[in-house]
């Protein structure tokens, strides 16, 4: 029974998370457009409902060209890679408290893990691999440039976003994301008690998920396309879909870890029945998630690319100072205190 | 490698250059960017009108059911992307010459205009169509069926041109 329950709860999210990605798309598509003074895909369905579904379509019947002189292998490797490392993350990822459904007691989260957040930075380190073996494989200079640039930046940021999770372990004393979460009750978010490390956890994030200021791998106007030069139809769309659930992913961690998770200050005292208080718990964290999502978007429409330099001096001048110090006064306000 | 020291007419001051609340007033102006009237004109809705001074397709002015143009030629002649061909007949009206065939191909013309400044007897004129389909070459040849365009409709371009030629 306890299988079953596991595998229909990863059908579940993975189908929610695919959907939600389809429609990230659409909505990154018609908010760029708003900032832009545009309308947007608004054709396919009703107001363009239907776009994401046009897509992957056109995505499907599109040639699937791999360039003579790939690495060919490796080539089909990178994709695969990217994709299990985005879909498998969300995993750990608490994104309510517990249900009862037909009499069984389920925790709304896939696996239980209890080093968590370790996982997670694992898994995040390895998606790395996929965009710098794609830039190698595809025997194309430009993706060649963007594989490394995306393994440079992910080595200068996983550095500090590493160090301002230890705040966060410091805080609440646990690796488990879930019990992390059950820390945050009421109003005790770790965003007010974590100030610091929130901010370059957030830098961290954007950087992991090459969102604009730190896009880098795949800046288009100096490299063509960086590392997804030499893909095409599916593949092409592999690494897309993966780098929208990436953004999915990590705006769920950074809501588990800072944004008090699926808590909704006060919901206790409403006097709810326990299932409709989960329901509205669950609803809170997609809330929360899709706020973090919408502020990823209009921060890519402000913020300009950061230069090579100016991103290397960003993350180990700056970034990885701050964490370390804020992980110093962390460790030692809580010396103090117990 | 040598530095270069770059030099700024002013220093940033400290809260800038802790970046964040640069962010933030940058963050407002895209946001309010977001609420404002959008210019997209969804086309085949939404057509656009032009103004009179608009050149597109070069049609034939038709009056009291028959064309203006005498067949002069001076169309032909001024053409510079050679589209127009005339070909001129005796008739029994006043003006005593009219095209049998006048032909226009709309893969050669570059809608200069050139056509229209020439005329004498205002026969030819610039309209507002801008829609131009065709499948083949042949269809591309407009002749004097599809050319023909009566007088109240291309008013505003002979008022256009009387006022500013």
């Amino acid at each position: 029974m306890e299988i079953l329950i596991s595998l229909i709860k990863i059908i579940v999210v993975l189908l929610v998370l695919l959907t939600c990605v389809a429609y990230l798309v659409l909505v990154e598509r018609r908010v760029s457009a708003f900032i832009q003074n545009r309308i947007g895909p608004n054709r396919v369905g009703y107001k363009g409902l239907l776009q994401p579904v046009a897509d992957v379509l056109k995505l499907f019947i599109k040639e699937d060209i791999v360039p003579k002189l790939a690495n060919k292998p490796l080539h089909r490797l990178a994709p695969i890679i990217s994709i299990v490392v985005a879909l498998s993350t969300i995993a750990v990822v608490p994104f309510g408290n517990t249900i009862n459904l037909f009499g069984y007691e389920i925790k709304l989260q896939i696996a239980s893990v209890n080093i968590g957040i370790l996982y997670v930075l694992a898994l995040t380190g390895l998606g790395v691999y996929g965009l710098a073996i794609a830039g190698w494989a595809s025997n194309n200079k430009y993706s060649l440039l963007g594989g490394l640039r995306s393994s440079a930046q992910v080595i200068s940021y996983e550095l500090s976003m590493g160090v301002s999770i230890i705040g966060v372990i410091l805080v609440a004393g646990t690796l488990e994301l879930d019990k992390i979460v059950e820390y945050q009750y009421g109003w005790k978010w770790l965003i007010l008690l974590q100030p610091i490390g929130f901010i370059t956890f957030f830098v961290s994030v954007f950087a992991e998920t090459n969102r604009l200021p730190f896009d880098l791998p795949e800046a288009e106007p100096e490299l063509v396309g960086g590392y997804h030069t030499e893909y095409t139809g599916l593949k092409f769309g592999l690494f897309f879909l993966a780098e929208y659930a990436n953004m999915i992913t990590a705006s769920a961690i950074v809501v588990t870890l800072y944004l008090g998770g699926w808590q909704f200050p006060y919901l206790q005292s409403f006097g709810l029945s326990e299932f409709w208080t989960s329901l509205i718990q669950v609803g809170t964290f997609a809330t929360k998630v899709a706020a973090v999502l919408l502020f990823m978007i209009i921060i890519r429409w402000t913020l300009p690319r950061f230069r090579y330099d100016q991103l290397m001096d960003l993350g180990w001048k700056f970034m990885l100072p701050l964490s370390i110090a804020n992980v110093i006064v962390t460790a030692f306000i809580i010396y103090l205190f117990e | 490698m040598t530095q270069t020291k770059i030099t700024r007419t002013n220093d940033l001051t400290f809260w800038q250059k802790l970046y964040i609340p640069e962010i933030i007033k940058g963050m407002k102006i895209t946001i309010k960017q977001m609420f404002l009237p959008k210019f997209t004109r969804q086309y085949p809705e939404e057509r656009w009108n032009p103004p009179a001074s608009f050149r597109g397709r070069p049609v034939l002015v038709e009056e009291n059911g028959k064309e203006r143009c005498v067949a002069c030629g001076l169309c032909s002649r001024v053409c510079p992307a050679l589209a127009i061909e005339v070909q001129a007949s005796e008739t029994e009206l006043s003006k005593e010459r009219y095209p049998v065939r006048f032909e226009i191909n709309m893969l050669r013309c570059i809608f200069c205009g050139l056509c229209e400044e020439a005329c004498p007897e205002e026969a030819i004129v610039m309209s507002k169509e801008y829609e131009l389909i065709f499948n083949n070459q042949e269809e591309a040849i407009f002749g004097k069926d599809k050319l023909l365009i009566s007088k109240e409709n291309l008013k505003e371009r002979l008022e256009y041109l009387r006022q500013y030629r």
